[in-house]
């Protein structure tokens, strides 16, 4: 399972959270599809060297999300891709974030031209093309 | 009560005039990596020694396993294993002989173990113990500790000296270790990045009072920073806020980290009158360095809300 995270400590992203960043990144990007078995809680805390209630903590919450789902007795599995949230709670996570990326190109004289390009080869990258 | 393998109530231990450790009030969950955290004389050591019985408390009660720490039983000793600060060994022994003593004073010895650890120290039975480095001499002792499979561990700066691979491997050991269900580790340390891999508790000493004792993520989750800025000058006047920890100036910005941030606070943050007001993430090292630096309140209780004995 080639589930490859990187912890770093002395972070100001504590590690549950930089685990659950990472699985979504490889959930998103097709690396891990529907079906694939994560390593147990147990095996991914000995590999990654944390408490293995951290790694407990982040699956739950990316169960809660609905990128992954756990099946009694056998493991956590990536989830088939359902939206969870409302759009209207979709708008409002997504809403800081847009105005952090904005903000920042402003900052750096980025063209509107320039940044919607940029937004266009990430989006690609995640296999989300404009229609 | 079972719940919880340490329990103490208002211990607390005077040497002469000087007060080590006050009022201390600790709950250790079964099961869980307990970081036991402070700085240099804050009374750590004290408290362990006295959760041992090897140190009477001048006043209070401390239980573990359920016993009077001052009277444990054979039994409960036999459960609990302590690694001592600075990895002591008796160094006229070899390695092997080393283990054939410890293993004479417990009950349960699981050879394996012992020789699993030596081995991921490098270390032969023929070795005399007075000649080994210090990293090896902690993996002489962690040996020693987990072989008998105790209960209950207590590690005194088990980091102390080691350097970084020797430290990955006591890591994973601690790890490895709570695979057993209901086995508990506390520990202390100085390293804030092993605490933050590793512990799932954390207690906090300052000066033999305790200022925080929750899960390490309540801990990150509570303690916040603000970042103020002004058009012109900062009002010179530390501003009053409760659970206001640590305050740091830099030209027109105020730097604030605030202990238990709600709305409230944040609404008092927000009328100090700054043009803008932004509350930054803080990792775990700036949240201890600022909760037990010399300014803000000192008087301050992290306490987990979600789960108080």
């Amino acid at each position: 399972m080639p589930l490859d995270c990187r912890i770093s400590t002395g972070s100001t992203t504590p590690i549950y959270r930089q685990l659950i960043d990472q699985i979504r990144l490889v959930v998103l990007r097709g690396r891990l599809t529907p079906g694939d078995r994560l390593p147990s809680v147990r095996s991914l805390a000995q590999r990654l060297v944390i408490n293995p209630n951290t790694v407990a903590r982040a699956y739950g919450e990316l169960a809660r999300d609905g990128v992954i789902e756990s099946q009694q007795g056998k493991g956590y599995f990536v989830a088939t891709k359902r939206q969870v949230y409302t759009r209207a709670h979709r708008r409002r996570r997504l809403a800081p974030l847009l105005e952090a990326l904005v903000s920042e190109a402003a900052l750096l004289d980025f063209s509107a031209d320039d940044v919607m390009t940029a937004l266009q080869e990430k989006l690609r990258e995640y296999g989300l093309e404009p229609s | 009560m079972d719940d919880f393998v340490i329990q103490t109530k208002g211990l607390s231990r005077c040497f002469g005039s000087r007060t080590v450790v006050s009022d201390l009030d600790l709950a250790v969950p079964r099961g869980c990596i307990f970081g036991f955290l402070g700085r240099n004389g804050s009374g750590k050591t004290t408290t362990i020694r006295m959760l041992l019985g090897l140190l009477e408390p001048t006043r209070g009660v401390a239980r573990v396993l359920g016993e009077d720490s001052r009277a444990l039983s054979e039994t409960a000793r036999s459960r609990i294993g302590y690694m001592a600060e600075g990895h002591p060994v008796y160094d006229w022994m070899r390695i092997g002989e080393c283990g054939r003593f410890q293993a004479a004073c417990f009950r349960s010895w699981n050879e394996s173990i012992f020789r699993a650890v030596l081995e991921h120290f490098r270390l032969g039975p023929e070795r005399r113990a007075r000649e080994l480095s210090r990293g090896e001499r902690a993996g002489l002792c962690l040996a020693l500790t987990l072989a008998p499979e105790p209960e209950l561990l207590i590690l005194d700066d088990p980091a102390l000296g080691l350097d970084p691979v020797a430290r990955r491997s006591l890591l994973e050991a601690m790890i490895a270790v709570t695979r057993g269900k209901d086995r508990t580790i506390l520990f202390s340390s100085h390293l804030l990045g092993d605490v933050e891999r590793v512990a799932d508790w954390i207690a906090v000493l300052d000066r033999g009072v305790l200022r925080a004792s929750c899960t390490l993520a309540t801990f990150q989750r509570r303690i916040s920073r603000f970042v103020l800025a002004w058009d012109g000058s900062p009002p010179t006047d530390t501003p009053t806020l409760p659970g206001l920890v640590h305050v740091f100036r830099d030209g027109r910005e105020l730097q604030l980290t605030i202990a238990n941030v709600d709305d409230r606070v944040r609404a008092a943050v927000g009328s100090l009158g700054a043009s803008s007001v932004q509350e930054v993430p803080i990792g775990l090292e700036d949240a201890f360095i600022d909760y037990l630096g010399d300014r803000g309140e000192k008087n301050l209780l992290l306490p987990d809300p979600e789960a108080t004995p």
